[in-house]
């Protein structure tokens, strides 16, 4: 599999990582989802990280663009359920992901992004 | 070392295993190191006969003086059961060793009654005293280990036990933080507390370091990665408990703490979480 | 006591994702709890690709370590790249002379045990990191 699918719901992007992506996947995702942000005119994305294992500085970094990219085209980034090992693995690391809007879980990524639509 | 030397000690062993026992227990017992309080003479003669045993056994099957053969396999088990055992009642390793090298009174005794040829004796105590010192000094390396295992797992629990997390109402966790913060210490931190996050979706997480005795550059740099961390969990920090003088080594350090909430009190603290996850405790009018 | 297991080449970013399941299985085996699992595949990870990406591809040596009563796990990136000409500027936060985050080395030092770099201009680059249990 070479692409991550990416589910449409209303307003909403909605990915959810479950692979262990080599680079050219995370590549991917990153053009798909800019494409289809400008394609649906989509006002969120939401990026489900829980099943992720590790988080290097390369999906990271992927993550902070993808956040970057949306918001240039006006839609606001949640990523979701990152575990507790991982976090703490990144901010070793030295990668803090500022910028990014996290949240818990799937649940409250939504709770943020509808208050954040609603202004 | 010659085996018929050996041999020939465990055969005197075994032949005058009662007298060796009794001079060896009256031996330990009145030893200045003995523990009466930590252990019972009924322990010390049952292990003192098997242990016997065991080396006499050993001692007839023993082939070179090194003690690294399988034939002394049994009385290495015994001896680390036993200094292991002894280690975590608290004995010291001075009352540990004594167990064995007590037992050189005793087999020098039995040695003279039944080695009459002056050669043959000097080569039987040197025997002995080099089997006992190595079976003494492997007592102490036991020990030691034994000792290690415990301070490592009393650190890991003190450890877990400085950190509590607490749940302080829906959605908002705190952390009263008392000691200083090394970097073992932040690790275990940052695990309990993202765990807790996990386990209660809290959102909100109150780092109070009121017990806190100094804030240096680590000291805050540990403090911000604990924030960074709960962040990227989708939780925000709050730090409280900063005093005056602490909040002067802050700034006069140069450390950024502007991505933060800070607040005086925990009080303060719990106030903007409340706030933050759109709660309110109001006063009841009676 | 050592005790070599097995070399992985490093020669695509699929050998990436790859190394990486290896050293997880490898790392569970020791007994490594979560954290020093994630630690030390995160590492090895930004390890691999240092190679990959800066070493023009290369080998990944798998050691597994015993010291008393503590497990171990032993990775050696190797390449025959162009090797590191300022050490001290490699490893410095953010320096960085491809397209990364620069976090790489000073990254992955930060998140293991040990580590142990060498490096030759024109001969290549050999980087080593152990975790204990």
């Amino acid at each position: 599999m070479d692409r991550i699918p990416i589910l449409k719901m209303g307003e909403h992007l909605l990915v959810t990582i479950q692979v262990d992506m080599h680079d050219q996947i995370a590549l991917n995702l990153q053009d798909d989802l800019t494409n289809q942000i400008a394609k649906y005119k989509a006002k969120a994305v939401l990026i489900d990280i829980s099943a992720l294992e590790i988080v290097d500085s390369f999906i990271g970094r992927m993550i902070s663009n993808i956040a970057g990219l949306s918001r240039i085209l006006d839609a606001q980034t949640v990523v979701v359920g990152m575990r507790p090992a991982v976090a703490i693995t990144l901010v070793e690391l030295g990668l803090t992901l500022d910028g990014v809007r996290t949240a818990l879980n799937v649940e409250k990524g939504l709770d943020i992004l509808r208050t954040a639509l609603k202004r | 070392m010659t085996n018929v030397g050996c041999d020939q000690i465990a055969q005197v062993i075994q032949k005058d295993e009662k007298i060796i026992l009794e001079q060896w227990g009256s031996y330990q017992l009145s030893s200045f190191t003995m523990r009466r309080d930590l252990i019972s003479e009924n322990e010390v003669k049952q292990e003192s006969r098997k242990f016997l045993q065991l080396f006499s056994g050993a001692l007839q099957n023993n082939k070179n003086d090194k003690l690294t053969g399988n034939e002394w396999d049994d009385v290495r088990v015994l001896l680390a059961d036993v200094s292991l055992s002894r280690a975590k009642k608290g004995f010291s390793p001075s009352d540990t060793a004594t167990f064995i090298f007590s037992l050189k009174q005793p087999l020098f005794n039995i040695a003279r009654e039944n080695f009459k040829d002056i050669a043959i004796l000097a080569e039987v105590l040197w025997n002995i005293t080099v089997i006992l010192d190595k079976l003494g000094l492997y007592t102490t390396e036991v020990y030691q280990k034994g000792r290690e295992e415990i301070i490592s797992r009393q650190q890991q629990e003190m450890l877990e036990l400085s950190t509590p997390v607490v749940q302080l109402w829906e959605g908002i966790l705190a952390l009263p933080m008392i000691g200083t913060l090394d970097s073992s210490r932040t690790q275990v931190v940052m695990e309990s507390l993202l765990q807790e996050i996990v386990d209660t979706g809290a959102t909100i997480a109150i780092l109070d370091i009121t017990g806190v005795p100094t804030v240096d550059t680590l000291v805050a740099q540990h403090l911000l990665k604990t924030v960074a961390a709960a962040r990227l969990m989708g939780a925000d920090c709050i730090i409280s408990g900063i005093r005056p003088q602490i909040a002067q080594t802050i700034v006069h350090l140069g450390v950024d703490l502007t991505s933060v909430i800070t607040k005086a009190t925990l009080a303060d603290a719990f106030l903007v979480a409340l706030e933050r996850t759109k709660q309110k405790i109001v006063k009841v009018a009676v | 006591m050592t005790n070599v297991a097995l070399v992985l080449p490093i020669q695509s970013s699929e050998d990436i994702v790859i190394a990486r399941q290896k050293v997880r299985e490898l790392a569970i085996k020791a007994g490594f709890n979560v954290v020093n699992q994630t630690k030390f595949i995160t590492a090895a990870s930004e390890l691999a690709r240092n190679t990959l990406d800066y070493g023009g591809g290369g080998y990944l040596t798998f050691e597994e370590l015993i010291n008393g009563n503590k497990k171990g796990l032993k990775l050696v990136f190797e390449d025959q790249g162009p090797g590191i000409d300022n050490i001290q500027l490699a490893m410095t936060d953010g320096y960085t002379t491809g397209k990364g985050l620069g976090l790489g080395l000073t990254g992955a030092k930060r998140l293991v045990n040990e580590f142990d770099l060498w490096t030759e201009v024109g001969k290549g680059t050999r980087i080593s990191i152990i975790q204990w249990t």
